[in-house]
């Protein structure tokens, strides 16, 4: 198939599966540290704000590299080997919760501060305000770029190769070290990895309009 | 733990680490300037182009984005290497880089120009300035000051992405953090201190470009219009 041998191309589609599964991990560890560290930033005490945003800046400077062997030899140097799938989705969970923090806190920002004062003049209690009032209306805001941070998740997760972590460009690499022929396979890759994120570029794009018509009337 | 961490390579090693950060910002800024003018080429393309060049670019763009950096990069160095031409890891880098930050740019771009004022086409028309004047003069400076936050931000994530490029043997920071831990065997500690080092670049490039932008554009500060 496409000058492959039948196992060479299970080998790439297995390596896509782990990119998959990669992406899923790090996204989902991500939104569930991204949702404290969001309340953080959009806390009232200036002292949980500053720590938060310091949290962020702080990993926002680190390439995502840097902070995969971090972690892969920090577990190490405690005597814990990790698995390398454990490693690379911890650092990729670190990764996109200040990447998600940044963006939330920005669709939080957006709700109208009239609807914050409304809450209060009806006397919600800070739980409700959160939960009934600003969550419904925020998330509607953040689908769409939410969709667009985990096609970068997806491409990022190419970052794991450094720890011999067999996702789709690893895969790719080690087919192409076999047989050297670098046009077709890196071409192949490219294809699985422009089908798994294109469509969902594309539907970040459209609901984003949906948002800013509705935003509009 | 933490009594058991040893920096003593620091001693050693310090050159090397010097020379690391120092070709990474040498890449970085061989990358940032082809890709900025890529990406101004393929902004004007997608804005005022015909529809022929408009999807040239609008492809260009979804390619790159849509696919990783490093696919792009093991793409163009093995594969050139594979037609016999021979580029160096270095230069190879560099043109995956530029491609990758170029379309990048093109979107940010494009939405600064999307958003040039009615008023200030219709000025320009008035004063009976060329179709090609009022883009280079009145446009495209506008749009660039417009998206100068963004384009900062884009940078910083490029010169991080630098860090992937010693997977073609490209000489770099991570490169360099690379040899040191397989001499010392120290590999949490100089990643530690390798993390620190991309920090501090990060914080010195944000500055310097913002600066840069600060003296470069003065047109919505002297016009009391925030960014």
């Amino acid at each position: 198939m496409l000058g492959l041998t039948t196992q060479q191309a299970a080998f790439i589609l297995q390596g896509a599966g782990w990119t998959i599964l990669l992406s899923l991990l790090g996204f989902i560890g991500g939104c569930l540290v991204g949702i404290p560290l969001t309340l953080g930033l959009t806390a009232k005490t200036a002292a949980a704000r500053s720590l938060s945003s310091l949290f962020i800046n702080t990993v926002q400077g680190i390439p995502l590299p840097i902070l995969m062997f971090a972690v892969y030899f920090g577990a190490g140097a405690t005597g814990y080997n990790p698995p390398t799938l454990i490693a690379a989705g911890l650092a990729m969970t670190i990764y996109s919760a200040v990447f998600l923090a940044e963006i939330w806190k920005g669709c939080v920002r957006a709700v109208p501060k009239t609807q914050w004062e409304a809450a209060e003049g009806l006397a919600f209690s800070r739980f409700d305000i959160w939960w009934l009032i600003i969550l419904p209306q925020a998330v509607q805001i953040a689908t769409p770029p939410t969709i667009g941070f985990f096609v970068q998740m997806v491409k990022n997760t190419s970052y794991a190769v450094v720890l011999a972590f067999a996702e789709l460009t690893y895969s790719a690499r080690a087919v192409n070290n076999t047989n050297n022929e670098p046009f077709l396979i890196f071409t192949i890759a490219g294809v699985i990895y422009f089908l798994i994120c294109y469509p969902l570029s594309n539907l970040s794009k459209r609901l984003e309009r949906a948002v800013a018509i509705k935003g509009r009337t | 733990m933490i009594g058991q961490l040893d920096f003593s390579f620091l001693t050693e090693y310090w050159p090397a680490l010097v020379r690391g950060v120092a070709w990474t910002l040498v890449m970085t800024f061989c990358s940032v300037v082809p890709g900025a003018f890529l990406g101004i080429l393929c902004a004007l393309a997608r804005v005022y182009g015909s529809r022929a060049t408009e999807r040239v670019a609008a492809a260009y763009v979804e390619i790159i984005r849509n696919t990783p950096s490093l696919i792009q990069a093991f793409w163009l160095f093995f594969g050139l290497a594979s037609l016999g031409v021979r580029l160096s890891p270095f230069v190879a880098a560099v043109i995956a880089l530029s491609i990758n930050f170029g379309a990048y740019v093109g979107e940010i771009i494009r939405a600064g120009l999307v958003a040039t004022p009615r008023g200030q086409i219709e000025a320009a028309d008035c004063l009976g300035l060329t179709a090609l004047q009022r883009i280079t003069a009145i446009e495209l400076p506008q749009a660039i000051e417009r998206m100068l936050p963004s384009l900062v931000g884009q940078s910083v994530l490029m010169m991080l992405s630098t860090s992937i490029m010693y997977q073609i043997s490209a000489e770099e920071l991570t490169g360099v953090a690379w040899y040191i831990q397989s001499f010392t065997f120290r590999s949490f500690e100089v990643y530690l201190v390798v993390a620190v080092l991309y920090i501090a670049i990060t914080v010195f490039l944000r500055a310097s470009l913002t600066g840069a932008g600060f003296v470069a554009f003065t047109r919505l500060r002297r016009l009391r219009i925030p960014l």
